[in-house]
């Protein structure tokens, strides 16, 4: 039985392919997804995501010009001077880095978005496993072998890679830029991506008479170069005939960043049908010297910044020019942000959530929640605690950009997670819910600060309702409320404070469009 | 075709079977950066126990220091006589100590290349993976090749000892930050990957607490690098107060300490790690990565990990004992693991340059030329995606960690073509310097690997010997001798001739006629799927 159909023929599981104790390799037999139950998305949106290795500073990126004195006081050694800070037409409490002013104009021009304090409920710190928890869009304490995107894909592409390239599926599902493999587009099987350092090198590899692989694990790692070696010759034709299909491309800057966007650009605009790319920029790992001392706005976070603004900047101006700009959003990440307070070194430990960004003309624009907030006197454990859970962001741009169905949406997800408006109505023809409450009246805590217990009062617009207590490293130590409710309304629940040391607690509530959090005090 | 890796049942038992060209090249393949033909006809002589005692204990001396092979008209080292080593000189000058960086990956390379027959390199590299140090994060070039060498010195002795000198290894108190880590200003990147990467692990199952990070790095304040590049521990830059850890530590307190005696919580912080079970199946899972198969299953974990760990801690953390007792076993000779690794840049590369017997301008006497080569092969490891002494973060390569993949990581539509590339150059027109080619000799290669070059038959069989780990059908063979060395022909005496004519008359005409073929046909071995194998 070829795999093809024994993946039609197998079961469907919800469920995800979760592994306990050690990190090891299961390879399923069956697709996560029921090829049969979804309906392949038929559009011809392309989605670009930056990863922005080590673990990007979020409070020197995007500011809380709004908490300036409490900013400064976190992070006197590497505070950007109030001044410097670049304002962001109609939102006066945020500003952005002053090496950001490509973004700042993006910014203004209605085509970013920046969305607040993304990460997760227990958030981790060490690099690696922070960034398989990125790319697998799992729990903390989950173990997920599949991507977030290898899975989407997988949903839309069932069985690959048999049967593929086809009449009418060309191209490689999914891209990644340079040498290396990534765990986004992992699929339940294989990997849907494909590396290409420069798609004008291709090397014709061998196809070899082939004998049966041996049954041993020589014989699977043998079938693997060999469907890669297959691959690599099946598209390096297409990929080379769209890459010199484009012969004019606008100015960018020459930072190892701007470069792979150059090519992402050439690649869709030469008429590759490829769904997601991917890009990455490092050297965000900045525990010491990350600003200059005599001038904060300048040093190395400042250069990071920089040739992302500009090379974002120069992509959008190349893709307006070549007319694809309807077709194509990206996203940057970074595994985790950095403390609240800076260190001695002039720099900043691993820290939990921080904003990220959604760029194109089709991005709704905007800035999605609220500042951190940034306590007056701040430890050197203090995290900013997740706003919006990174999986509603991904949620969205499936929902809003791919148009994939709600059902389909659970499958790829393998959880329910709210989604954000940030990508404009249009984009898929769909209705977005539109916010009933202010975000800011959706909690009311009191008494706050508290000591024996606080009774929060929280607002749902109906449906499932989230609200969770996290401390002060942005981890949730209490469910409060997980519940579906069929009406909209008020409802309240009470937080003892017995178990509780003094300190700074957030309270957390996430209900459809709403993420939101707000900072109670325990004496 | 198998659908997911597969386990093999058998444990640590010594392995009883034959001792065979096969088993002897599967041991040299992973001990060695690929296997020479003459070195398996060595070693195959000496039988398992002797290969594997004689492989684990290395007689030759450590590699000699790298060189000042980088004056140029513009920039001149004038603290180093040229064809000296750089390593005792410090120096200010920023060029002069990117060169030295340079050199010194470049004198790596050679050293990798011309290395001696033991574990010791491979053992190296490993734990230049595990320790995961950048060099471009070091910076300083004298403290880079500081830590390398503190690496091999301590690659196959005691685990607990070079945990403690590289803790303090001014390379790595620059690398993570550790110099910077004060009681007022404690920095925890140190603390947190010592425990993460370096000993317990982060597994499902290991369940340190963010605190424990915080107090590793408070025992670790005050250790500081001076001017000439050693470290000492500054008791005024120490936090002495008591670090307390959490459960998984047993809540143990490290009493914090005034004056010299701070520095000897760093003893005590090692000794609390070592005392977790955890550490020594950790390592154990690495090393098994590292010379068997990624792939751990429960079976494996049972069977190999766990015995493995308590051989590690039985003999008081001594690398040796664990690695003897791994290469001995018959988990390790199960045909399940045959030429299962696919191969890493380095062992790419460089194995092929071995295997081939390329040779290289000497690396003293010719130096000059010997550098520049060896930057070529720099240059190649970097392409395919092994950039030396610079892995891509403090936890080493990702296909030695990265799940479900693993070492397939190395391979994908950008580096395969390259790999490929990478040996056709080596076939076809090597690397030229001075009038100096370094480049694959096909016709000496056939002459020393195979006991009759002039009987094609007996040449394949050879060659697929050195250079494919698995086994290959006959009729593959029967037909690249016929498309190959035959030229389509069904007669076996067109090669034997044309071999022959080659030995007695060497003319051009004759060379050709015999190296166009032999090149035509190592291209097609060495393009195989099965020669990213090992």
């Amino acid at each position: 039985m070829k795999r093809r159909n024994f993946l039609r023929n197998s079961l469907a599981v919800l469920t995800p392919t979760v592994i306990s104790g050690n990190p090891i390799h299961v390879l399923n037999n069956h697709s996560i997804v029921d090829p049969e139950v979804l309906a392949k998305v038929d559009n011809d949106r392309v989605l670009v995501i930056i990863q922005l290795n080590g673990g990007n500073d979020g409070l020197n990126t995007v500011l809380p010009v709004n908490q300036y004195g409490q900013y400064y006081n976190a992070r006197t050694n590497i505070a950007i001077p109030e001044k410097k800070i670049l304002s962001l037409n109609g939102y006066s409490a945020t500003g952005l880095h002053p090496a950001m002013t490509s973004m700042q104009r993006l910014f203004n021009e209605g085509q970013l978005d920046i969305v607040q304090a993304v990460g997760y409920p227990q958030p981790n710190f060490s690099h690696f496993r922070a960034t398989d928890i990125w790319m697998s869009g799992s729990d903390s304490n989950e173990y997920l072998n599949t991507g977030w995107a290898g899975r989407f894909l997988d949903s839309n592409y069932p069985g690959y890679p048999d049967n593929y390239p086809n009449e009418v599926d060309t191209d490689p599902l999914a891209i990644q830029i340079g040498s290396i493999t990534s765990l986004t587009c992992q699929g339940p099987l294989v990997n849907m991506g494909m590396s290409i350092a420069d798609p004008n090198s291709f090397y014709n590899l061998f196809d070899a008479t082939e004998q049966a692989v041996p049954n041993t694990n020589a014989g699977y790692e043998l079938s693997f170069i060999r469907r890669i070696s297959k691959q690599t010759n099946k598209y390096a034709a297409r990929i080379k005939a769209a890459s010199d299909a484009v012969t004019q491309q606008t100015v960018y800057p020459n930072t190892s960043l701007a470069n792979q966007l150059k090519i992402v650009s050439r690649l869709i605009k030469g008429g590759l049908k490829t769904k997601i790319y991917l890009v990455n920029y490092g050297g965000f790992d900045t525990h010491a010297n990350q600003a200059v001392a005599t001038d904060t706005a300048t040093g190395t976070h400042a250069n990071l910044l920089g040739a992302i603004s500009e090379a974002i900047g120069a992509f959008q101006n190349d893709i307006k020019n070549q007319e694809i700009e309807d077709r194509v959003i990206g996203m940057t990440y970074s595994e985790f942000g950095r403390r609240i307070k800076s260190n001695a070194s002039g720099g900043t430990d691993h820290g939990a959530a921080a904003p990220l960004f959604l760029f194109g003309k089709n991005v709704r624009g905007g800035v999605f929640g609220e500042n951190p907030t940034i306590p007056t006197t701040v430890t050197v454990s203090d995290n900013v605690p997740y706003q919006h859970d990174f999986r509603t962001v991904y949620n969205s741009i499936l929902k809003y950009w791919f148009c994939v169905k709600e059902a389909d949406n659970l499958q790829i997800m393998l959880k329910q997670y709210p989604t954000l408006n940030l990508i404009n109505a249009s984009a898929c023809a769909i209705e977005m819910e539109n916010p009933v409450f202010e975000k800011n009246a959706m909690i009311v805590a009191y008494p706050n600060p508290f000591s024996q217990q606080s009774r929060v009062e929280f607002k749902t617009e109906g449906g499932h309702t989230l609200v969770q207590l996290l401390d002060a490293s942005g981890t949730v130590i209490k469910l409060l409320v997980d519940a579906t409710y069929n009406y909209a309304g008020m409802n309240s629940v009470t937080i003892q404070g017995g178990d509780l040391k003094p300190g700074v607690y957030y309270i957390r509530i996430q209900n459809g469009v709403h993420q939101y959090v707000k900072t109670i005090i325990k004496m | 075709m198998p659908l997911s890796p597969l386990t093999s049942n058998l444990g640590l038992e010594p392995y009883q079977g034959s001792w065979t060209k096969q088993t002897t090249t599967h041991l040299l393949n992973r001990v060695l950066f690929g296997a020479k033909q003459s070195e398996v006809q060595n070693f195959l002589k000496k039988g398992l126990n002797n290969a594997v005692a004689e492989l684990l204990n290395p007689t030759a001396p450590l590699p000699t220091p790298p060189l000042n092979e980088y004056n140029s008209a513009t920039v001149i080292d004038a603290a180093v006589a040229p064809g000296t080593t750089w390593i005792n000189q410090p120096t200010a000058d920023g060029t002069i100590n990117s060169l030295r960086r340079a050199s010194f990956k470049k004198w790596l390379t050679g050293v990798m290349i011309q290395q001696d027959i033991s574990i010791r390199e491979k053992l190296t590299l490993f734990w230049a993976n595990h320790f995961g140090t950048e060099a471009d994060t070091i910076s300083n070039a004298n403290m880079l090749y500081q830590h390398h060498d503190t690496l091999r010195k301590n690659a196959i002795g005691n685990f607990k000892t070079m945990i403690k000198a590289v803790t303090i290894d001014p390379g790595m108190l620059r690398y993570l930050n550790g110099y910077l880590n004060t009681a007022t200003a404690p920095d925890e990147n140190y603390g947190r990957e010592l425990q993460e990467l370096f000993t317990v692990g982060k597994d499902n199952a290991v369940q340190y607490a963010e605190s424990d990070v915080k107090a590793a790095a408070r025992v670790l304040t005050g250790w500081r690098i001076n001017a000439s590049y050693t470290s000492y521990f500054d008791a005024t830059r120490h936090d002495t107060g008591n670090k307390q850890f959490s459960s998984y530590y047993n809540n143990k307190i490290i009493i914090g300490k005034t004056g010299q005696a701070g520095a000897t919580e760093t003893d005590e912080l090692i000794d609390m790690l070592f005392g977790k079970t955890d550490m020594a199946k950790y390592i154990c899972r690495r090393l098994y990565r590292w010379f068997v198969y990624y792939y751990i299953d429960d079976t494996v974990e049972k069977n190999i990990i766990t015995p493995l760990a308590e051989i590690f801690i039985s003999n008081n953390f001594e690398i040796k004992p664990v690695l003897s007792a791994l290469f001995k076993s018959v988990h390790f000779y199960d045909q399940l693991y045959i030429g299962c690794q696919i191969k890493s840049p380095i062992d790419h590369v460089i194995g092929t340059l071995r295997k081939t017997n390329v040779i290289f301008p000497d690396a003293i006497t010719d130096y000059a030329d010997a550098y520049v080569h060896f930057n070529n092969m720099v240059s190649q490891l970097t392409s395919l995606g092994q950039n030396l002494a610079d892995p891509p973060n403090v936890a080493g390569w990702p296909a030695y960690y990265q799940s479900p993949e693993f070492h397939e990581l190395w391979i994908n539509a950008d580096t395969l073509p390259k790999r490929n590339k990478f040996t056709d150059l080596m076939l076809e027109t090597g690397y030229t310097r001075n009038g100096r080619r370094v480049i694959i000799d096909t016709i000496g290669l056939a002459k020393s690997i195979s006991s009759n070059p002039a009987d094609p038959n007996q040449l394949i069989q050879d060659l697929f010997d050195l250079l494919i780990a698995t086994d290959i059908e006959q009729s593959a063979k029967d037909n690249l001798k016929k498309q190959i060395l035959l030229s389509g022909q069904t007669s076996d005496y067109y090669w034997t001739d044309a071999w022959n004519n080659y030995q007695s008359n060497q003319n051009t005409i004759n060379f050709n006629l015999v190296n166009n073929r032999l090149k035509a046909l190592i291209k097609y071995i060495m393009n195989l799927p099965e020669y990213q194998l090992s």
